[in-house]
């Protein structure tokens, strides 16, 4: 089992590659959200490096899940916050690991329920493969090709780093 | 404990939704945290979540309401659901077999939830007792028993207003003894961890051993009110001036009626609540009731985001049991 990278120096590629991206779609006022709980501080990184002006928006998928009917709801739900309008914006979501593509369809979801943007990017720390919907980030930090056994997630806030779960934990 | 089982499965999570004594402070701090998050959810251009698309909620009313029953509707609908409203006149003969042949045709239609209401203590754990395993029951008021959503969705406008429970002095005004609101309010509020809840209404409308509640007693209006952080007036019902319990409307609001001059005893910052309807001139003046202290209004929004939050969970532990149940089948003839 190989080592996981630390996670600054894929934060600054992140950064990077989401400027080029916005410089090349022509977005000068990007609105960044992201998911709880790992997406929210991989995108309070990217806020801060961007610079970006818009307030960051933050959202907990909690109440557009696909498997509500399965496992109830989830207890430790949390306000969704978007600090602006997001009729016609550039969205730009942001969440830690992406895997089967479900979370970002949830986010979708919610997003267009507050409005009817312009543009959305996904940007994620890591894309880990298994995708289960048709779904591809525009910015990932790293691309690995796990197992669907074998699952990472972010730790954090202070510092971020990323962990190897067994099933069931994550 | 037979109505702590009914109420929550094996894994203590809401199940139905009947009363609120027998319920831990952690469940009803859970409840009180997931209507933070809906609040937000006006605030959307869809002022809905698809939590239950395709789920059928059934407001079964034996007992007249506009406010509890239009505000556990736009609950419902907020959360993607079907709701279908049945007013059924309480008579003697919608009782024992009747209701059971109503609650059974409508399981026939494949409803996933009743709200009850019922002019008889105990209507909804009997409906809760009677249903099948995919469905849940939210009491909407049963007779002098409790209202369970009622007390919190005061305590989530407390909370909001105060912060906290753990330091507040909270006095109950009006009628206890018939009062299911003030009953459920008594459990929520010593459960989250108010030190002082008092009570203040005259005798004949307090329950004999009331302390046993854990409450202060109070007779006089002043005294009761003295250093309180949240005044909450009961309900005055007309027809208990029938009985020899209070002489008139009038000396009542003499009493027992909140005005702006009686409020100068309580903390500066107090608020003043009121389940409604409001009788003007006999619970609380008008003054009092549209004044800066006034947070009634705030207690019927909270109202929305408390009851989607118990509909949420309670169906949420219902399926995931049916779920559970499924999987463990299968896995079976595996």
């Amino acid at each position: 089992m190989s080592t996981l990278p630390e996670v600054p120096p894929l934060l600054e590629g992140m950064a990077a590659g989401l400027r080029e991206v916005l410089q090349h779609r022509g977005i000068w006022r990007p609105c960044l959200i992201g998911i709880h709980t790992g997406g929210v501080w991989v995108a309070q990184r990217l806020h801060q490096a961007l610079g970006a002006e818009e307030p960051l928006g933050i959202l907990d998928i909690s109440f557009y899940r696909d498997d509500f009917t399965r496992v109830g709801m989830n207890p430790a739900v949390r306000p969704s916050q978007i600090p602006f309008e997001v009729d016609e914006r550039d969205i730009v979501l942001v969440d830690d690991v992406l895997y089967t593509g479900r979370t970002v369809r949830a986010a979708l979801n919610e997003i267009f329920d507050y409005g009817r943007p312009r543009r959305v990017l996904l940007a994620v720390l890591v894309d880990r493969g298994g995708r289960e919907l048709p779904i591809q980030p525009d910015v990932a930090g790293l691309r690995l090709e796990l197992e669907p056994d074998e699952h990472i997630k972010l730790a954090g806030p202070d510092p971020l780093r990323l962990v190897r779960v067994r099933r069931g934990e994550g | 404990m037979a109505r702590r089982s009914l109420q929550l499965d094996e894994h203590g999570r809401l199940r139905h939704f009947l009363a609120i004594e027998g319920l831990g402070r952690e469940l009803l701090t859970e409840i009180l945290d997931t209507a933070e998050s809906f609040v937000g959810v006006t605030a959307q251009a869809v002022k809905k979540v698809p939590l239950l698309r395709g789920k059928t909620v059934v407001n079964l009313f034996f007992e007249a309401s506009t406010r509890t029953r239009t505000t556990f509707e736009l609950a419902a609908k907020r959360l993607s659901a079907d709701v279908l409203n049945l007013n059924i006149p309480a008579s003697a003969t919608v009782k024992g077999e009747t209701l059971l042949d109503t609650l059974h045709n409508l399981e026939a239609m494949h409803c996933d939830m009743f709200v009850v209401r019922h002019a008889d203590s105990g209507a909804a754990h009997f409906i809760a007792r009677h249903v099948r395993s995919g469905t849940s029951v939210i009491n909407a008021g049963d007779g002098r028993h409790e209202h369970p959503t009622q007390a919190l969705l005061d305590a989530f406008t407390i909370r909001r207003a105060k912060g906290g429970f753990g330091h507040l002095v909270v006095a109950i005004v009006g009628d206890i003894l018939h009062s299911r609101v003030a009953r459920s309010q008594i459990h929520a509020l010593t459960t989250l961890g108010v030190p002082e809840v008092r009570v203040v209404a005259p005798r004949t409308l307090l329950p004999a051993e009331v302390e046993r509640l854990g409450v202060h007693v109070h007779h006089d209006l002043r005294e009761g009110l003295r250093g309180a952080d949240v005044v909450i007036a009961l309900r005055l019902q007309h027809e208990r001036m029938q009985g020899a319990f209070l002489p008139s409307e009038h000396e009542y609001f003499q009493l027992y009626g909140l005005r702006e001059e009686h409020l100068a005893v309580a903390k500066p910052d107090c608020i003043v609540m009121h389940p409604g309807p409001i009788n003007r001139g006999v619970e609380m003046a008008s003054s009092v009731a549209d004044g800066p202290r006034s947070v009634i209004l705030q207690q019927v929004s909270h109202g929305i985001a408390v009851r989607m939050a118990v509909m949420a969970l309670a169906m949420g532990a219902t399926h995931r049991r049916e779920a559970t149940r499924e999987v463990g089948t299968k896995g079976e003839r595996a």
